[in-house]
């Protein structure tokens, strides 16, 4: 009854193409906005900031990134592992090179690395396609994480291989390092989120966007009808590689303030945040949020629940608890094999013709 | 959708758990009973919590008060580590035991702003045996660096004091961990003239063909191992199968369990690794564990991991927080401790022989004083041979010592560059 | 000269070793177009289940534990038992993934399935560990072991006799396969889906009970590989990562193809030694792990099918 455009007239073409067409949207977009920008930052504590929110924000970031090159272009990849490194080390080489740098300039360039690495190795996807091509992306994952791990260049020679990063801060708060505090590093990251994430949308919504999914649609198609190949695949490797970039440099500086290349960037994150994009929703924004959210949220409810509701040995809650997650990822691909958004769309159908479904 | 999350938050927060009462002694365990390091975890951890069960059991506590080990799964991973040190630390964690190099780096700053002290035994960052720089970091009794220069000196030993013109390997696992020794025994080899070749394995480590023929094809004189995990088990295979001198070869102290060379069989006879304390379960403190913790039903796991090599790294590690607990109490005269508390317990921590004989562990590990300035404990090392007929390790050697004037040159080294790096003033130490 | 033939017979040997995992990617994949890749848990789970009953260890000793009930009542299994139960289970396995999975999946999007078995392989990991717990297990088949004595001693050239016995088997298994698929009614069957799932469902072909097959047979040789493998290092969580190894093998010989599959992981495993040793200490060693991912690009720029793949059509 409540949800529902009935009455919402638009009158100029400028209303009709806003982000959020429906007027209930809007509002929940921007009451959740507030929320998270006005209420949270007050409640937030040391163990949310660092197991479920950073983890949350950066992740989305990553999600949507990796939705952008697999869910608007189709190209399939597995080297977000990888690129999430090269963003991380970017930011850990211009932070010591240049201390004086701002923190916010270092994470955009990390992001720019990202980019053109991210195009160079982009390269194999105009002539291999599908599974090929995601086996192809796993060597950019071995090779970047063996090349960080070798090169002694990349973490200043230091004797093991780890970079951590120093501390930096805007107007006076400290953002990295272990000083930062937690309602500094949420908004920090929360910044980030928020206009990365609507460039991303309005991207989608433009030429460039329409010409990534003409790609995915056909793409011999796509080229009939003009739409360059090159410059469509390669733009979607950069575009994406930005923001997976800036979730590397945001996963290294922020959250985690300390990295080793083989463990933090391995493939098993590739997978995840191939999952989250998967359970979330192949070419939807809302889905990446969605994703993230749940493959985050998912292993800490349940351990919490079992280990400290149930009272089940950790080890054992452990082994449930992979079990679960896999049973429920099938589930969900059972239920929707377009995704968590997909879900959320049909909910919303319901709402919209609730209470009068006929 | 951020109104999800934190629905979803809020009932995970709400299913944390009741709060410990006041006095417990709450001491975290960081274990990893699943993943590919599981079965290098698991001995560890039930040593861990056998030795507080029987510290509850036997004395109802440290000093009449109860012990609290909450165990959080790590999987040897620094994210979920992360996490179970942040679930933790506020049911008033004393002081935290990573177990993980990784995990070790992460928590390192964290820790040290949230004023909990860090005990790596024996793993995690060498440098932080620098007391004046990383106050809240130990990580006696011995660094890998101390291990690296420990091997050396035992190789110098059996070649009759000399290694010039011998060529040594060192078959590292291809992380922060393993490359911890490099640095040391590249400086060695400028010292004592030997040739340092370096053949790392990328994690996992099934195939390790490759290193094998490089092995074959060098002739070392010498093999040292910095392995973990699956690829220890299989490097003894592939050594053995190339029949390369077992005795030759010399794993790190993280490279000589029982569970490293079982799975080879009768061909790991003769496999040598590091090890800073005592093997087996020949000691009285083995009755009591009987009685109280095993014959209760009491033991963490399947109880069959008594007397193995981590099982007793594990029992140390414990022994060794509960003596600093203890030292707490003594120092600040009260028995409801604060982890900044037990920081100078570990502090002032010292365990010799005569304690040692006391806690029903004589000779089981090296003697042990903590100074304001040395964290990094008395750096002795001992040498164990595997024999696989009788399926247990023997002690071939005394306690070493390592080559302080190299290694601690190094740690000032390294320290310096972490603390100027990070803006830290190394503290006075009287 | 010996030791450049040393290398390039190991790279050989571990190639094959390879091959042993691909080909169950290979099999599945041709019968229903599913990258599968639970392989490698797979191998890991069927190495598990023949490794744990020959030790005599009881399924879900932990959880009994935990409930109280008595947890040590499994008696040793002498192997002529054990490899018949745990290919049972490897087939009962197949049941139930067909049943609980694959029938609610049909039609997807090859990468909707690819995720649903990356969700099997994290489910199938959790069950191996709570059935039979994650400490190490010597697994003893009765394989040969060590360097083959008179290579060693007459030409000092370093062959593991593990991976002869591998090599040996593996030849067996393509044979064997190679015969089944070629005069069995099943195996014709399996042919016709793997040409047309359409044209087979419409001459009477039973889907569903051919993905059973196939996954039967798949797990039949996880269990092959999970057992050359996990005799050189015990049987441990880490064997399930051996399917990062297979995959470029994959590439490069094509989903498809069974031969594919075998000379695949030949071309890698020499390909990677070589690299290793030869150009290892140059640029650093530990390169064998991106090398052959490399090496599988190079290969499908050429060729972006794999060396014998189904040669890709598009139409508009």
């Amino acid at each position: 009854m409540l949800y529902r455009e009935t009455g919402d007239f638009k009158v100029s073409y400028r209303d009709d193409q806003q982000t959020f067409p429906i007027i209930q949207d809007r509002w929940l977009f921007w009451g959740m906005l507030a929320v998270a920008f006005l209420v949270i930052p007050f409640i937030i504590d040391d163990y949310w900031e660092k197991s479920i929110v950073l983890p949350f924000l950066v992740f989305s970031l990553a999600a949507i990134g990796l939705n952008i090159l697999t869910g608007y272009c189709g190209l399939l990849s597995l080297g977000t592992g990888g690129f999430m490194a090269v963003g991380a080390y970017a930011s850990y080489k211009l932070m010591t090179a240049f201390p004086e740098l701002n923190i916010v300039i270092v994470i955009l360039l990390s992001g720019g690395v990202t980019a053109a690495v991210g195009m160079f190795f982009g390269l194999p996807s105009l002539r291999i396609k599908g599974f090929y091509l995601a086996v192809a992306t796993l060597a950019a994952q071995f090779f970047l994480v063996w090349l960080f791990n070798k090169v002694p260049w990349f973490y200043n020679y230091s004797a093991t291989g780890q970079i951590t990063a120093p501390e930096r801060s805007i107007f006076g708060f400290a953002v990295t390092g272990p000083e930062a505090t937690p309602a500094a590093t949420y908004l920090f990251c929360l910044a980030f989120v928020t206009v990365l994430a609507l460039v991303a949308k309005n991207l989608i919504r433009g030429r460039i966007g329409r010409s990534w999914m003409s790609i995915r649609d056909m793409d011999i198609a796509a080229e009939i009808i003009g739409v360059p190949p090159m410059r469509t695949k390669l733009s979607a490797f950069a575009v994406s590689s930005f923001y997976i970039g800036i979730a590397g440099a945001l996963y290294f500086t922020v959250w985690f303030g300390a990295a080793e290349p083989t463990e933090a960037f391995g493939i098993n994150q590739s997978f995840l945040v191939l999952f989250m994009v998967i359970i979330g929703g192949l070419g939807s924004m809302l889905g990446s949020f969605l994703g993230a959210a749940f493959m985050v949220l998912l292993p800490i409810v349940l351990k919490n629940i079992m280990v400290g509701g149930f009272d089940v040995l950790p080890v054992l809650a452990k082994h449930v608890e992979i079990t679960l997650v896999g049973s429920l990822i099938i589930f969900f691909l059972i239920v929707e094999p377009h995704g968590l958004a997909r879900l959320w769309s049909i909910a919303k159908e319901k709402m919209r013709l609730w209470p009068f479904p006929h | 959708m951020k109104m999800k999350v934190f629905v979803a938050a809020l009932a995970a927060t709400v299913a944390l758990g009741a709060v410990p009462a006041l006095a417990d002694l709450t001491m975290p365990s960081l274990s990893y009973r699943t993943g590919p390091y599981a079965p290098n975890g698991i001995p560890f951890a039930d040593g861990y919590a056998d030795y507080w069960t029987l510290l509850n059991e036997r004395d109802g506590g440290i000093e009449g008060v109860k012990v609290k080990n909450i165990e959080c799964e790590t999987a040897y991973n620094t994210q979920q580590g992360v996490e179970c040190y942040e679930s933790t630390k506020g049911e008033g964690s004393l002081a935290y035991q990573p177990l993980s190099t990784g995990i070790t780096y992460q928590l390192i700053p964290k820790a040290t702003a949230d004023g909990i002290p860090i005990h790596s035994m024996g793993y995690g960052r060498t440098s932080a045996a620098n007391g004046t720089v990383f106050p809240n970091v130990f990580n006696f009794p011995g660094t890998y660096w101390d291990a690296a220069s420990i091997i050396i000196k035992y190789a110098m030993e059996q070649e009759g004091g000399s290694l010039k013109g011998k060529k040594v390997a060192l078959v590292y696992h291809n992380s922060a961990y393993g490359k911890e020794p490099i640095r040391t025994l590249e400086k060695l080899a400028e010292k004592h003239g030997y040739s340092l070749m370096l053949l790392p394995v990328d994690h996992p480590g099934q195939e390790q063909k490759a290193t094998w023929l490089q092995v074959r094809r060098e002739k070392p004189d010498y093999v040292i191992m910095w392995g973990w995990g699956v690829m220890n088990q299989v490097a003894i295979k592939e050594a053995a199968s190339i029949r390369y001198p077992m005795d030759h070869f010399i794993g790190g102290w993280w490279s000589g369990a029982e569970t490293d060379v079982l799975p080879a069989g009768d061909v790991a006879d003769g496999y040598k690794s590091i090890n800073f304390h005592s093997v087996g379960n020949d000691f009285p403190i083995y009755s009591d564990l009987q009685k109280y913790v095993y014959d209760a039903g009491k033991a963490a796991g399947d109880g069959s991991n008594a007397g193995t090599v981590l099982y007793n790294r594990g029992m140390a590690a414990a022994m060794w927080a509960a003596e600093a607990a203890r030292t707490a109490m003594k120092i600040h005269g009260t028995k409801d401790l604060t982890p900044p508390m037990m920081r100078d317990g570990y502090e002032a921590l010292n365990v010799d022989e005569a304690r040692l004989n006391e806690l029903g562990l004589p000779g089981f590990t090296v003697p042990v004083k903590v100074t304001c300035a040395n964290h990094g404990g008395p750096g002795l090392g001992l040498i164990q041979q595997w024999d696989a007929k009788a399926k247990s390790w023997k002690i071939v050697s005394d306690f070493i010592g390592a080559d302080r004037e190299v290694v601690d040159e190094l740690i000032v080294e390294d320290s310096m560059a972490y603390a100027k790096e990070n803006n830290i003033t190394p503290r006075e130490c009287k | 000269m010996s030791y450049l033939i040393e290398t390039i017979l190991s790279g050989l040997l571990a190639g094959v070793m390879y091959s042993l995992v691909a080909l169950g990617f290979v099999l599945i994949f041709k019968a229903s177009q599913i990258f599968n890749f639970a392989q490698g848990v797979l191998c890991l789970f069927a190495a598990l289940t023949l490794a744990s009953l020959m030790l005599g260890n009881t399924p879900f000793s932990e959880l009994l534990h935990t409930l109280g009930l008595p947890n040590d009542w499994m008696p040793v299994v002498p192997i002529w038992i054990a490899v018949p139960i745990t290919i049972l289970v490897m087939i009962g396995l197949a049941f139930v993934i067909e049943r609980f999975v694959l029938r609610y999946l049909v039609n997807q999007e090859p990468i909707i399935l690819f995720m649903a078995t990356i969700g099997l392989a994290y489910v199938l990991e959790g069950m191996g560990d709570l059935m039979w717990g994650s400490d190490v297990k010597p697994l003893s088949v009765g394989l040969p072991e060590g360097a083959l004595d008179w290579m060693f001693d007459r030409f000092d050239i370093y062959v593991d006799k593990l991976e002869i016995a591998a090599a040996v088997v593996a030849t067996v298994l393509v044979i064997a396969l190679s015969l089944f698929s070629q005069y069995t009614r099943i195996g014709r069957a399996l042919r016709a889906v793997a040409d047309d799932h359409q044209a087979a469902l419409s001459v009477g072909i039973s889907l569903r009970t051919i993905w059973i097959i196939v996954w039967s047979i798949a797990g039949f040789v996880a269990l092959v590989a999970g057992t050359m493998w996990g005799a050189k290092s015990g049987v441990q969580f880490s064997l399930s990562l051996i399917a990062l190894k297979a995959l470029p093998v994959l590439i490069l010989g094509g989903f498809t193809s069974i031969p594919g599959a075998i000379l695949g992981g030949l071309i890698i495993g020499v390909g990677e030694k070589l690299a290793e040793l030869y150009a290892g200490p140059y640029i650093g060693g530990a390169i064998e792990n991106w090398f052959a991912y490399v090496l599988a690009l190079a290969f499908l720029l050429v060729r972006p099918q794999g060396l014998f793949g189904e040669r890709i059509i598009e139409r508009v």
